[in-house]
């Protein structure tokens, strides 16, 4: 038996013990989640991001968005209305780090995608108060930089490890292909990350200027795609209700 | 040192730390005590009425109950969870909204204007949808902003101000297109031509030779007419201007003080084409009766609503 004594004289147990203790409530909590298996539900349409979005998302951690955006809509009245449909889990299975968050100095922003178009994005994250007098938003007028494509590849393996289906094979393709098909497959296969991300930069022109790629390009791609992958109008609410 | 025999007298963990200190090893408060079992027992009650353990691949939900009317008035009963409280909150809202939300549904645009209680819904809830959709681009009160978003507020309508048509608007969206030139081929001087016509036809200063010049263009090589009308009025159902009247957007001719100035921002317009005026569409963000509110907020509200 060890004495109480000995554990308060020995620095390196006490922590040791102090940390199983205050653990528990956390282990308690968590685990379970892991093994229940509604905890993440099943929806059609939510698919990793693509080179272009992944790196816009690491550009809207970087810049430290999230400290006055959360992108979870809570199921209370007043969030649905003023937001849209509550956040499901499925939604950030492919977040690592997810978003969630809980402090709002500006509005949620989970499904801030596609409600306004890709000018206001750009003219707004240049200057918010441009568009909205009252804001207190900072400008971030360096996001019109061109953007490191370079290591795309490589911030994409490593979200595989984290468990992210990008493929990096012709069998990981295939697996891909059939569960969120070909068009989506083709965008979340490694080899192709560096040549996808400049083509939909191209193509989607999110800030204005088709030639060169940008962070805005990145930033702006990875806004419009937020909350817009699962049709709610396919779902009955009743469903979501039983899982929790 | 008086507290010393009282101290003795109490008992101490019998740890004695650098030759005399030591911890006293006091009974915890009644109150103290009886809290924390009670809060013990709440909690095994908790666990009976609420959602509480894992179980398997499952959890025990508890013998709490919620029973709501979903959206399309079916009546279910679950077990106690967050969501399944947000869907009574939203039956509730619905409910208590249910004699304006109907009038709304119900009524045509015209009476819907008419009806004191209903008009009174539109004004504040369509208020509010429009603080949250439209005023970061319309601005507050839907004043519009110069070369981003038209004013809402006026009686010039880029694609029509009837209560169809900015129903229409807001439920598809908008995207006015104008290739770089008009799609012709036109050199600098060309376009000097065609700018100054642009800016007679609103009264504006203009080079009258150039104008004239300017004229024959519109209608001819330069194609203009094609999309803004021979009478260059505008055609309502693709959103090309009317260049004719004093109001611009994306030209900001108001803005520049000298006639070169106000040549200079006609001709970057003409050069560079138009592709940025986009109105998202609506119609997966809000309901029909959500857009129906906003229609009837828009042309009767904000004021220069269109017969
Ligand atoms: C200091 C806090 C703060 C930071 C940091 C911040 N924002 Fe904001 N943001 C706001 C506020 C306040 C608003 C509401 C006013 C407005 O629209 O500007 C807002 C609004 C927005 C909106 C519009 C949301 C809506 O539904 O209208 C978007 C999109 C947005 N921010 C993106 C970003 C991005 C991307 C970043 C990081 C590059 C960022 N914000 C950083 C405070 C912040
Ligand atoms: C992302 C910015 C943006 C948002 C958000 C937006 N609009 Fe617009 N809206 C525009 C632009 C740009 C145009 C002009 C399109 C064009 O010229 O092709 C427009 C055009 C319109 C028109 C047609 C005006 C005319 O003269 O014919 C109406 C009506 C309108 N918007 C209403 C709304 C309402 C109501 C909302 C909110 C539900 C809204 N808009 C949200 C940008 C926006
Ligand atoms: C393919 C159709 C098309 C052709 C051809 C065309 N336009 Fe336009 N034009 C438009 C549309 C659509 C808009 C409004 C765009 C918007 O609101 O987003 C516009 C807008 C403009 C404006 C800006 C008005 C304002 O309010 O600021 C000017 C000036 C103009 N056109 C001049 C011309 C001239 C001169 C030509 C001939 C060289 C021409 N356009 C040819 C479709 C066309």
């Amino acid at each position: 038996m060890i004495k109480h004594e000995q554990i308060e004289t020995n620095l390196g147990l006490m922590l040791v013990l102090t940390l199983l203790a205050i653990s528990i409530g956390g282990l308690v909590e968590i685990v379970p989640l892991f093994f229940i298996k509604d905890t993440v539900e099943k929806v059609e349409g939510v698919r990793p991001y693509t080179a272009l979005e992944q790196r816009g998302r690491d550009i809207y951690i970087r810049e430290g968005c999230f400290l006055c955006h959360s992108q979870m809509i809570r199921p209370f009245r007043d969030e649905q209305m003023r937001y849209g449909h509550y956040s499901l889990a499925a939604e950030s299975q492919y977040d690592h780090p997810f978003q969630w968050g809980s402090k709002r100095t500006g509005p949620d922003l989970a499904r801030v995608g596609k409600k306004y178009s890709n000018e206001w994005h750009v003219q707004h994250l240049m200057a918010p108060r441009s568009m909205v007098p009252e804001s207190v938003m900072p400008n971030y007028p360096w996001l019109m930089t061109p953007l490191d494509t370079s290591d795309v590849a490589d911030r994409m393996a490593a979200l595989r490890i984290t468990g992210v289906p990008y493929s990096v094979d012709q069998a990981e393709l295939d697996k891909n292909t059939k569960e969120f098909g070909a068009e989506v497959a083709k965008q979340l296969h490694i080899p192709d990350a560096q040549k996808n991300l400049v083509a939909q930069a191209q193509a989607g022109n999110y800030d204005g200027n088709p030639n060169d790629v940008t962070e805005m390009d990145a930033l702006v791609a990875y806004l419009q795609v937020l909350g817009t992958m699962v049709d709610f109008s396919k779902y009955d609410n009743d469903r979501f209700v039983q899982y929790r | 040192m008086s507290q010393d025999k009282a101290q003795a007298q109490q008992q101490t963990t019998g740890h004695v730390w650098d030759d005399d200190l030591q911890e006293f090893n006091n009974p915890l408060p009644t109150w103290w005590l009886w809290t924390f079992y009670l809060s013990i027992i709440f909690a095994v009650v908790y666990w009976f009425f609420y959602p509480s353990w894992p179980v398997g691949k499952g959890f025990l939900t508890g013998t709490g109950t919620i029973t709501y009317k979903n959206d399309k008035g079916v009546e279910k009963t679950t077990h106690w969870s967050t969501r399944a409280l947000l869907m009574k909150d939203l039956q509730d809202a619905r409910e208590s909204q249910k004699k304006y939300l109907d009038k709304v549904a119900a009524l045509p645009f015209d009476q819907l204007k008419t009806d004191p209680e209903a008009f009174g819904f539109v004004a504040s809830a369509g208020g509010v949808l429009f603080k949250d959709n439209c005023a970061p681009c319309h601005q507050s009160g839907g004043a519009g902003k110069m070369a981003f978003a038209p004013n809402l507020t006026d009686d010039d309508w880029i694609y029509g101000g009837t209560y169809e048509k900015i129903q229409e608007t807001i439920t598809n969206g908008r995207h006015g297109i104008m290739p770089p030139k008009g799609g012709a081929d036109l050199n600098d001087g060309e376009i000097d031509s065609l700018a100054n016509y642009v800016l007679s036809l609103s009264g504006e200063p203009s080079d009258a030779a150039k104008a004239k010049a300017g004229d024959e263009l519109f209608h001819g090589k330069g194609v203009c007419f094609s999309c803004h009308g021979p009478d260059a009025k505008g055609n309502k159902d693709i959103g090309s201007a009317n260049l004719t009247d004093k109001i611009w957007l994306w030209a900001n001719v108001p803005a520049a003080g000298t006639a070169e100035k106000k040549v200079e921002a006609v001709k970057a317009v003409i050069t560079s084409g138009l592709n940025k005026g986009v109105m998202p569409s609506m119609k997966e963000r809000l309901s029909a009766q959500q857009i129906k509110l906003l229609t009837s907020y828009v042309h009767d509200t904000l004021g220069g609503g269109s017969k």
